[in-house]
């Protein structure tokens, strides 16, 4: 596989992160310390590099009907200015990626997936398209996109947009996004302004052309007052999301999996008018009681002692295995571990003790709501 | 670009040794194997007066992101382990060549250790 560099490698650079391989993007881990990293995103704010991301645009008269049948949610519900987490499903209820689509007008769509299914989503969407009056194209490649997070990301960014547009930014809701004029770089651009995002807090994502990346990720940084912002790699994002209880795909989702056992069953719309890829599997398991009576499920576990699950490690029930965690680690908010993973639904009620085999050793873990962490408004 | 403490000698499972008093050593993990891990959040050392054999796991470093085996770069008996580091194990992260230190051992024998010139110019360490 090619390796990508996404528009800001040399801020990175600059900034001493340390890299690795994500989805065939060379991305920044951490900067310095991941820990400080992800506290930093709880109690100032955090700035984020997530180009690797992709864009894929739907336009056309048929583009919100088209989504409907591609992706599993009711696309056309969606009023504008809205997004929506939603999943793009295989025939077989498999999940191909989950992603989030934006509409930025009446047949006008932006579809966000993930950085290592970015061309297989624009791939499926594509095929998935013939028949209907709609255009798909895949922007990935020339889009960068800046993330923003935690208590202090609004203010942050008010300071590079005109007073009297600040009301764009301070009334934008969860899940909207808006074009807002920034300046910076000498000039002022509309950009899109998303309040979206996947650590748990408060926070915007900012999508721009890459030859703007670079100028837009500094005026970001100088925005910022001294220990207000913190870069922040993978390893903190990734850390953010697992006590935010967010899926990550190739950990809680991929096409072996379906909807219902990761808990995204009410992301399925059975009910919406007409076909959508993947309908009559989906229908089936869900009559089968998948995730709910039969199957696994994945749920939240919380180590009782200080050893943490890992991704892989088997989960046990009085010495059986029952179940596998996806993801998991000290939980730097929290104090303790954290996991999730897929137990068979018997051994999924809340407060029931399981073990993680720790590589032979059993640490005691406890079946807890979803999310552990629940930001205060 | 880790620091390699010029002073000492090392494994190649990173893992530093300092000799102390008579054949008494002191083993704490390189700041290349600090960087590499992440912020460390719990540490399983060896028992006091248990044997500890060169090249042979005895016990875990475990951080953020994975968990690592700890491998004795020497043969013989714990005589101290640091409980400042089993308390505060981002010691280890913070000064892995000083605080950060993590047993001793009376050492009968010692496993295959490089010098801190070969050891950083394997691992792409900072002498200086």
């Amino acid at each position: 596989m090619t390796e990508n560099y996404t528009a800001l490698y040399e801020e990175h650079k600059k900034l001493g992160a340390s890299f690795t391989d994500f989805g065939g993007w060379q991305m920044p881990l951490k900067y310095s310390s991941e820990l400080a990293e992800h506290h930093a995103v709880r109690k100032s704010a955090g700035l984020f590099d997530l180009s690797h991301m992709g864009e894929v645009w739907v336009t056309g008269p048929q583009a919100a009907a088209f989504l409907d049948y591609a992706l599993v949610g009711k696309i056309s519900a969606m009023a504008e200015g809205k997004a929506k987490y939603s999943l793009i499903c295989q025939e077989d209820g498999g999940i191909i990626d989950d992603l989030i689509a934006y509409r930025r007008g009446e047949d006008k769509f932006l579809v966000v997936p993930n950085a290592g299914n970015a061309k297989v989503v624009a791939e499926a969407l594509l095929e998935r398209a013939a028949g209907f009056d709609v255009l798909v194209e895949d922007a990935s490649a020339e889009t960068s996109l800046i993330a923003v997070q935690g208590p202090l990301a609004e203010a942050i960014l008010l300071r590079l947009v005109p007073a009297e547009q600040h009301a764009l930014v301070t009334e934008l809701k969860y899940y909207a996004a808006v074009e807002v004029p920034f300046t910076f770089d000498g000039g002022t651009q509309d950009l899109l302004l998303a309040r979206t995002g996947y650590t748990g807090e408060d926070g915007f994502e900012i999508f721009v052309a890459n030859g703007s990346a670079a100028a837009l990720w500094q005026a970001i940084a100088d925005a910022a007052q001294e220990g207000e912002l913190t870069p922040a790699g993978l390893a903190s994002r990734d850390s953010l999301r697992l006590e935010a209880g967010m899926p990550l795909y190739g950990n809680e989702l991929s096409r072996e999996g379906n909807p219902f056992a990761a808990g995204l069953g009410p992301v399925v719309a059975l009910s919406k008018e007409g076909d959508f890829v993947g309908k009559d599997a989906l229908a089936a398991l869900k009559a089968d009681g998948a995730g709910a009576t039969s199957g696994r499920k994945l749920v939240g576990l919380k180590g009782l002692g200080r050893r943490a699950g890992r991704g892989h490690y088997p989960v046990l029930k009085d010495g059986a295995v029952v179940g596998e965690v996806t993801s998991g680690q000290p939980s730097p908010t929290l104090g303790y571990p954290v996991a999730l993973a897929y137990v068979d639904v018997e051994h999924s009620e809340l407060g029931t003790a399981l073990d993680i085999d720790l590589r032979g050793k059993s640490e005691p873990f406890e079946v807890v709501a979803l999310p552990f962490y629940k930001r205060q408004k | 670009m880790p620091k390699v403490a010029p002073e000492l000698q090392y494994s190649d499972e990173h893992e530093w040794v300092s000799r102390g008093e008579g054949n008494s050593v002191s083993v704490g993990i390189s700041e290349v194997a600090t960087d590499a891990l992440g912020d460390i959040v719990y540490v399983d050392l060896p028992e006091v007066g248990s044997t500890v054999t060169a090249g042979e796991t005895c016990g875990e470093v475990e951080s953020t992101k994975s968990v690592s085996d700890l491998y004795s770069p020497v043969t013989g008996e714990v005589t101290e382990i640091n409980d400042a580091v089993v308390g505060d194990p981002a010691l280890i992260n913070n000064d892995p060549y000083g605080a950060g230190w993590l047993f001793k051992v009376a050492a009968e024998s010692e496993g295959p250790l490089l010098s801190a010139e070969e050891y950083a110019s394997k691992n792409g360490g900072d002498l200086s």
